[in-house]
Formats: structure tokens, C-alpha cells, sequence
């Protein structure tokens, strides 16, 4: 696993990162066991999960969704799977019971 | 180097002038015995305008170092100075300074750790700090206290080391007793310690972060770098007072031999009780012809190993006499234990035998030392096998 990473005697002294933004670099999904999945029938786009969501991973998008039963919406609701930890918080607050924790399998 | 001013300064004082002389610009300090004087002197200064610095007045050693953290990381030369629980509730911060790489110099009055509460002198605070990451020394004498300080800040800021330094003296022996000590000029000392920002710091034009997170892909190698940075403290340690000695007339070496040249036996020691040994071989060993010499450790971290089990080769018998206890370890007092491993592991046969004395204040006398320099020639003709595996304790009552 870090084989390919820089050698302690190229890093920088003191563990400084040097280059802003950098962050965003770093996947935190990998710690996810349960996976949010959003049933888009179900969504009311009330856009609580995105209130919620400790790590900003609830991505609002300008994307219309019509439902089976003729609804339409102008939002969708997806979700950042690269940064989503699994908290399950979106799920549980959830008015419309829409989001679901699956177990993650890699 | 001759006709300077010298002064009557205490232990404490000498510090002062010697963080007035480097110029800090940030003094960050919780008052505790037998410290404070250190910086209540340096806030004198600051108040008389004799020293453009901030001083940051906090609520708690925590706080103090973490101030002197934050002041460091944005390139300020930051000073702080504590003593015993004051250093034990720096623990914390200590290691955050040494592996954030921060050039803070601190000086130490070493005293007991409670319990019992005991405002006197032993090393238990010192050794405490031994594996903290800082660079740490222990003067003798209130003139090498005070060269102590701008010696610091010339091996913590240099580019290949970035390591806090500790400073220590012995707390009453040395931080209120007065001794004449010559002060070295603020001109003097910032054309050997110049003011530049070796380091990283905080600086919006050129953002970083300070601090992250290190996950177990990155956290490995950060250690590794600072084994690397106390290696070549010891280079810097080793430049730096060879240009002192060029400048200011006075040298320095990680361990002080006295009397060495032709000695059988030694006895190993760390601040002012090197100096009752001192007088001790003068005036009673020699006399009675026996070849008694002092190993005095100076540099504590990191430990010249090579120096001590160099000298220790060539001696019948060595006694190591700690003023801490570490307590459950194999050996009995820490600078026993490093001047065990310095030799052993360098296969010397030497028999050194470890002594414990001088806990919470309890005076060091001729007495004592003659029962330790007793025991250390019985291990004449001996092997490391015959040591006792117990330190003995000088002093205690039974």
C-alpha cells in the first residue's frame, strides 16, 4: 500500500503540506461499510440530506427527474462516493425514507 | 577575550540575558518554582523597553508551549522556560513541538515531581522529557547557562536540524545562586545566532498546512526524519561550539572530562553535583592517590554514546550517579541506563555501577560521594557480570 509514496527523506520536514487544496487528494470513502443509496422515486428533494451530510457529499444537481407516477422535479439528489464515510446520518433523516444503507462490498 | 564586563548573576538571570541577547520575539511562560525568575527578568526587560518582545501571559504550561507553538509556526524566535509540573503539563505539547520541527529554545530549572509536592532540585522533570524529540542539554555553571541559550537557538534553527532545545539548569543550585557570568551583547550574539526563517511557517502568500492528520501511510516516515534531525543535532552540536569558542573564547563539549587524562576510575554525572564531584577529586580522591576523574554530560540529547563509551574503555570501574528514577526499568536511573547501553553495546567489559541520590532536594555531600567513589573501586578487577543489578540508593533512609 506504500510502496509507490514518496520516501521519508523527500518529505517535507515536520509533515507540512506545501500545496493548498491538496485535500482533496485524499479519498476518505475507504473506511465506508455502509453505502447511502438514494431512491430517486421516492425523494421529495426537501434537500435535508444535504443539510445534514457532515461532509458536504450530497451533491445538488440541476438535473430534472420525473417519477413514475408523473411527478416531475427539477433537482437530483446523487452522492459523492468518493468523500461519503457512510454515516448514515442522510438516512436517518430522511422525512421520505428514500435513502438506504447497503452494506459496501469491495 | 579578556577585561569583559562580567555581572553577579543567578542561574536564572544569566538565562534572561541570554534570550534578551538572541533577540526573541515571542516569550510564552506559565510562572513556576524555581523558574519564574527567568521570565519575570525577561518581562522586566520587555517593560523597560530594553527588549522588543511579546510576551504572552497564559493561564497554564499547556498553554504556554502551545503559544510558543503557534508563535514559532508563524517565525517568530520564541522562548519559554518551566520547571517540573510545569513540564509534566507540557508533556503533550512537547512532542507536537519537536515533530512540527519548531526551533523554540526552553530553558529548564529542573525540581522534583510531586508526589509528595517538593519544590527542590532533582532530574526527574529532565529526564521525563528524554524522549519528547527535544535537543537537551545541562549546563554546570550559570556562564554556560547562559552560553546555553544562544548555543540553542544556533543548533535549533539551522536548516538540517529544526528541533526544539531544552536548556537546563539545576533548580536553587543554579537558578538562585549567583555566580559571575559574563553577557554576552545583543550585536554578538545576532552575528552568530542572525535573525532568518529557516523554517516553514504561516504565511497567506504561501499557504500551507501545519499539523494534518498522518495516517498510517505517512506518519512512519515523519519519525524516521526526526532520528535523523537528533543526528545531526549532534553535527551542528559539534559546529556550533567550535564557532562559539572562536567567538566568544569559551568551549564546549557534548561531555566534560576533568581530570581524565590519567584516570582509573570515574564517576559519570549531569549538572551542579559534577561540581561537588569536582571539588571531591580535588581535594579528597587525588590526595589519597586515587585516579579519579569526572565524566560530565553536558548533551543529553542526543546522547554522545560514542565519547562515553570511548572513555569508559579504557577505566577499571565507572559509577553513574542519577538524580531521577526510572522506575521499573532494567537498569534504575536513566543516564545509568544510556551509559550502560553506550558501552555495553559496544562490548566494553568495564564494570559500571549506578547510584541514585539527591531526590527532591536532599543534599549530595562529600559524605555521599565518598560512598559512591567506595563502591565504584570495589569493581576494581571486575567485569560488567559483577555489577550489581540494583542502583544503590545514596543517601535513603532504611
Amino acid at each position: 500500500m506504500t510502496a509507490q509514496l514518496p520516501g521519508w527523506k523527500s518529505l517535507p520536514p515536520g509533515a507540512v503540506i506545501t500545496r493548498p487544496g491538496s485535500t482533496v487528494e485524499y479519498k476518505t470513502h475507504d473506511w465506508r461499510t455502509l453505502r447511502p443509496v438514494i431512491d430517486q422515486e421516492r425523494c421529495i428533494r426537501c434537500r435535508l440530506c444535504w443539510l445534514y451530510c457532515p461532509e458536504g457529499t450530497i451533491i445538488e444537481l440541476d438535473k430534472p427527474y420525473t417519477t413514475k407516477a408523473g411527478r416531475k422535479y427539477t433537482r437530483t439528489y446523487e452522492i459523492n462516493y468518493d468523500y461519503c464515510k457512510g454515516c448514515g446520518i442522510c438516512a436517518q433523516e430522511c422525512p421520505a425514507k428514500a435513502i438506504k444503507m447497503i452494506e459496501e462490498v469491495r | 577575550m579578556a577585561g569583559k564586563k562580567k555581572l553577579p548573576l543567578s542561574g536564572n538571570t544569566a538565562i534572561a540575558y541570554a534570550a534578551k541577547a538572541a533577540d526573541v520575539d515571542v516569550i510564552s511562560a506559565y510562572p513556576i518554582t524555581p523558574q519564574t525568575t527567568i521570565v519575570e527578568k525577561l518581562a522586566e526587560f520587555v517593560a523597560n523597553g530594553e527588549l522588543n518582545a511579546e510576551v504572552i501571559h497564559v493561564e497554564s504550561e499547556h498553554s504556554a508551549l502551545s503559544a510558543a507553538v503557534g508563535a514559532s509556526a508563524a517565525g517568530a524566535r520564541v522562548f519559554t522556560a518551566s520547571s517540573s509540573q510545569g513540564i509534566a503539563l507540557m508533556y503533550e505539547i512537547m512532542f507536537i513541538a519537536s515533530s512540527m520541527r519548531l526551533p523554540i529554545v526552553m530553558a529548564m530549572a529542573t525540581r522534583a515531581l510531586s508526589a509528595p509536592i517538593n519544590i527542590w532540585n532533582d532530574h526527574g522533570d529532565f529526564m521525563a522529557a528524554s524522549d519528547t524529540g527535544w535537543v537537551m542539554m545541562m549546563a554546570h555553571t550559570n556562564q554556560e547557562a547562559h552560553d546555553d541559550v544562544i548555543l540553542a537557538y544556533k543548533i535549533a534553527e539551522h536548516p538540517d536540524v529544526l528541533l526544539p532545545v531544552i536548556t537546563a539548569i539545576d533548580g536553587y543550585f543554579m537558578s538562585h545562586t549567583i555566580e559571575p557570568v559574563e553577557p554576552i551583547e545583543r550585536e554578538e550574539a545576532l552575528k552568530f545566532i542572525p535573525k532568518k526563517v529557516t523554517w516553514r511557517v504561516l504565511d497567506p502568500d504561501n499557504p500551507v498546512t501545519m499539523g494534518p492528520l498522518g495516517t498510517p501511510e505517512w506518519y512512519y516516515e515523519f519519525k524516521r526524519q526526526q532520528h535523523e534531525a537528533m543526528k545531526k543535532a549532534r553535527e551542528v552540536f559539534d559546529e556550533a561550539t567550535k564557532e562559539f569558542e572562536k567567538t566568544f573564547g569559551r568551549n564546549y563539549e557534548p561531555v566534560e572530562y576533568f581530570m581524565m587524562d590519567d584516570a582509573e576510575y570515574a564517576l559519570v554525572a549531569m549538572g551542579s553535583v559534577a561540581g561537588n564531584v569536582k571539588a571531591y577529586i580535588v581535594r579528597e580522591a587525588r590526595k589519597r592517590g586515587i585516579k579519579l576523574g569526572l565524566i560530565r554530560v553536558k548533551l543529553f540529547r542526543p546522547f554522545p554514546a560514542e565519547e562515553i563509551a570511548e572513555v569508559i574503555s579504557n577505566l577499571k570501574a565507572v559509577g553513574v550517579i542519577d538524580r531521577a528514577l526510572a522506575f521499573g526499568s532494567s537498569y534504575g536511573g536513566p543516564l545509568y541506563g544510556d551509559t550502560l547501553s553506550a558501552a555495553y553495546i559496544r562490548g566494553i567489559d568495564t564494570p559500571i555501577v549506578n547510584f541514585v541520590a539527591g531526590l527532591g532536594g536532599r543534599p549530595v555531600t562529600f559524605h555521599d560521594i565518598k560512598t559512591m567513589v567506595d563502591a565504584t573501586l570495589a569493581l576494581d578487577g571486575k567485569t560488567r557480570k559483577d555489577v550489581p543489578k540494583e542502583p544503590y540508593f545514596i543517601g535513603v533512609r532504611e
